[in-house]
């Protein structure tokens, strides 16, 4: 394979190799969290961590696992740095994107450290790019400190029902309500749109509802609908998703993805609660 | 008023609705005693659609107790609470419709499976009933042939045709594009269709006759019962006079009317309650086309398109009558449905016909001339 033809002296350099048979690996989950144009790579000794954060409310992050990739090699505790998403994403699917069963793009991503670009090398069929993209310094992703402790409400669905639920929310709401009660409707998905309003009630007893964990009050807490809606390309992408919310209102979506290997990555995102004005 | 529509019949309420959406921007719902009704009408109220449901379609029907229920609301809305039509009979279980006349809404929930519950709370807003006027049983052509035959027709046609010209003999049936006079007839592309008798399941061919209409609209009609798998029925006349195409089954009623150009090359609209008036024709054709030009676009800039009060009593238009006094408040109502081709329509009429002494007289009479006076065939409107 053409990319092991690199010489050891550049292999040395890296601080930071890592490589995949199937770039889709990496392309489909960093496609989920791709928000804006920036992302920040944080990359320790279990994996890569990606995020993205959106007018300092909503963070995305998507973790890959070290095990996902074929060859994870990192020689510092921690290796982080900044890219813009939509060029790493374009050059990712640089071949295009075949559906071609057996034809995938192979990847080798390698960093130098400080203050060089990334280098991606991508093989498909026998032909051979090479993509160097500048990083930046990396910002400090916000902690939301969105600790189970806090954890008022959790709920557990099987994500096929939540799509079909996000694909038809009315646009038209600049807010997404989320209720989560102990009793009817449990947990609810409403809009307020131009034509009136919109509510999607999953009772706790579905077969969609793998947990349901409520405490005695019921939570309602609305989140700005463009803050959200990316949210759902996340959830196309998974089997399984996670909702909780905690005693400020915070909002957590943790998405199970299974890639095309079948393997397990997760995608998640923090959102926090629409405050406005108390009207009645 | 609250009904409930279960199984396959949500599928079919929600093509209702889509294909009341190719019509016009509002849907009207009414809730009689026969029934649900959903009617759209265009902006030019050249087409109307309605489609009624009657009690047996639902598993529960139950009409407001003290009068009957109408509201419209944008049609827009209500098509978004059936947005996933593919996956509508996999995942819907029941659909119940429900007033709430308190709040002003309409309340559509969508009972779904793995206990989903879909709830839309729609504003509507409260108006005056919606109806066309049509008599079926006086239309001298009957036609009806299996949705296939008139979807396979109708893919010979660009999507982008305006009008279709439907021509019958005792025993053909053609199908044309409608190409304006004053087009560049060098660039045009003229398709036509010949049908024969026997592809329809019914043909009944009172009058020869010709009558042009627009495609788009039928369309709408078409996915319908393509999708259902019921017969299309045709009723027509003589040009000027609406075609109705009809959608029959036990349980539902689907009436598409459209209006036809007539003779005079003025389109005729359907009697919405408000008599439709037309300018004579008394100028030459090329002065008479600006004209009529200037009074649609009139009509466009200032009409606000009245809504019904009564459903009219005025007993269907008499069949030779062509010509309308013109009267100015009605002009603003009127809106022309094209520039008038006149002279092209007869020229192409005459050419295809092989018997001229079958036609009826008034074609015969508009065919030799041109502008004729109004007042020979006019017939007293009633209001």
């Amino acid at each position: 394979m053409p990319l092991s033809t690199q010489s050891q002296a550049d292999a040395d350099q890296y601080i930071l190799i890592a490589s995949l048979d199937n770039a889709r690996n990496l392309s489909n989950i960093l496609k989920a969290i791709s928000l804006r144009d920036h992302a920040i790579f944080n990359a320790t000794q279990n994996g890569l961590k990606v995020t993205v954060e959106d007018s300092k409310c909503l963070q995305a992050n998507a973790f890959i696992q070290a095990e996902i990739f074929q060859e994870y090699i990192i020689k510092e505790d921690a290796v982080g740095f900044q890219v813009n998403l939509t060029v790493l994403l374009d050059c990712l699917t640089i071949f295009g994107g075949s559906t071609v069963p057996g034809v995938c793009t192979a990847l080798r991503m390698c960093y130098n450290g400080y203050g060089y670009p990334l280098t991606l090398f991508l093989e498909e069929g026998g032909v051979v790019t090479v993509c160097k993209i500048n990083t930046q310094e990396p910002e400090e992703p916000i902690d939301f400190d969105f600790c189970s402790t806090n954890v008022t409400n959790k709920v557990i669905l099987q994500s096929e029902s939540l799509k079909e639920a996000f694909s038809e929310l009315d646009m038209t709401s600049e807010v997404l309500q989320i209720t989560m009660s102990p009793s009817h409707p449990y947990f609810r998905l409403s809009t307020f749109g131009n034509s009136g309003n919109a509510h999607y009630d999953y009772p706790k007893d579905s077969d969609m509802m793998e947990l349901f964990h409520c405490t005695s009050e019921a939570s309602t807490c609305k989140y700005k609908m463009s803050l959200l809606k990316p949210s759902t390309k996340a959830l196309a992408l998974s089997c399984k998703v996670s909702v909780r919310t905690d005693s400020r209102g915070f909002l957590s979506l943790q998405y199970l993805v299974r890639n095309d290997d079948g393997q397990i990555c997760f995608v998640e995102y923090y959102c926090c609660p629409d405050e406005e004005v108390e009207e009645e | 008023m609250d009904c409930v529509a279960t199984g396959g019949n949500v599928k079919v309420l929600a093509k209702a609705i889509h294909s009341l959406s190719r019509i016009g921007e509002e849907l009207y719902l009414e809730s009689l005693e026969d029934g649900l009704a959903l009617r759209s009408v265009n902006s030019s109220r050249s087409a109307f659609a309605c489609f009624l449901l009657s009690p047996l379609f639902f598993q529960r029907y139950q009409a407001p107790s003290d009068q009957s229920f109408r509201c419209k609301m944008p049609i827009k809305s209500i098509q978004a609470v059936f947005k996933s039509l593919a996956s509508l009979d996999r995942s819907v279980e029941k659909c119940r419709i429900q007033l709430d006349s308190e709040k002003n809404r309409l309340t559509i929930t969508l009972h779904c499976k793995h206990g989903l519950l879909k709830t839309h709370n729609l504003s509507y807003q409260e108006c005056e009933g919606l109806q066309a006027v049509f008599d079926k049983e006086s239309c001298a052509n009957v036609l009806q042939a299996q949705p296939r035959l008139m979807v396979d027709t109708v893919l010979h046609f660009p999507p982008s045709l305006e009008e279709v010209n439907l021509s019958v003999s005792s025993d053909r049936v053609w199908l044309r594009n409608h190409v304006e006079d004053d087009a560049d007839s060098s660039r045009a592309m003229m398709t036509e269709l010949c049908l024969s008798s026997e592809e329809f399941d019914h043909f009944a061919v009172g009058t020869q006759t010709s009558v042009t209409f627009c495609l788009k609209e039928l369309r709408g009609l078409l996915v319908f019962a393509d999708s259902s798998g019921l017969p299309v029925s045709m009723y027509f006349d003589e040009p000027g006079s609406p075609v109705i195409l009809s959608v029959t089954d036990s349980v539902l009623e689907a009436n598409f009317v459209l209006a036809t150009l007539s003779e005079d090359s003025h389109p005729k609209k359907n009697h919405v309650n408000s008599d439709t008036k037309h300018p004579d024709t008394e100028q030459p054709p090329d002065d008479f086309m600006s004209d009529d030009m200037d009074s649609f676009l009139i009509a466009m800039e200032t009409s606000e398109l009245p809504v019904p009060s009564h459903v009219p009593t005025s007993p269907p238009r008499p069949t030779s009558n062509r010509k309308h006094s013109f009267s100015e408040e009605e002009e603003e109502e009127a809106l022309a449905e094209g520039p008038p081709n006149k002279k092209f329509c007869s020229l192409f009429f005459g050419s295809v016909l092989p018997t001229p002494s079958q036609l009826p007289n008034q074609t015969m009479q508009s065919q030799e001339v041109l502008a004729s006076d109004s007042e020979d065939e006019n017939q007293t409107e009633t209001s």
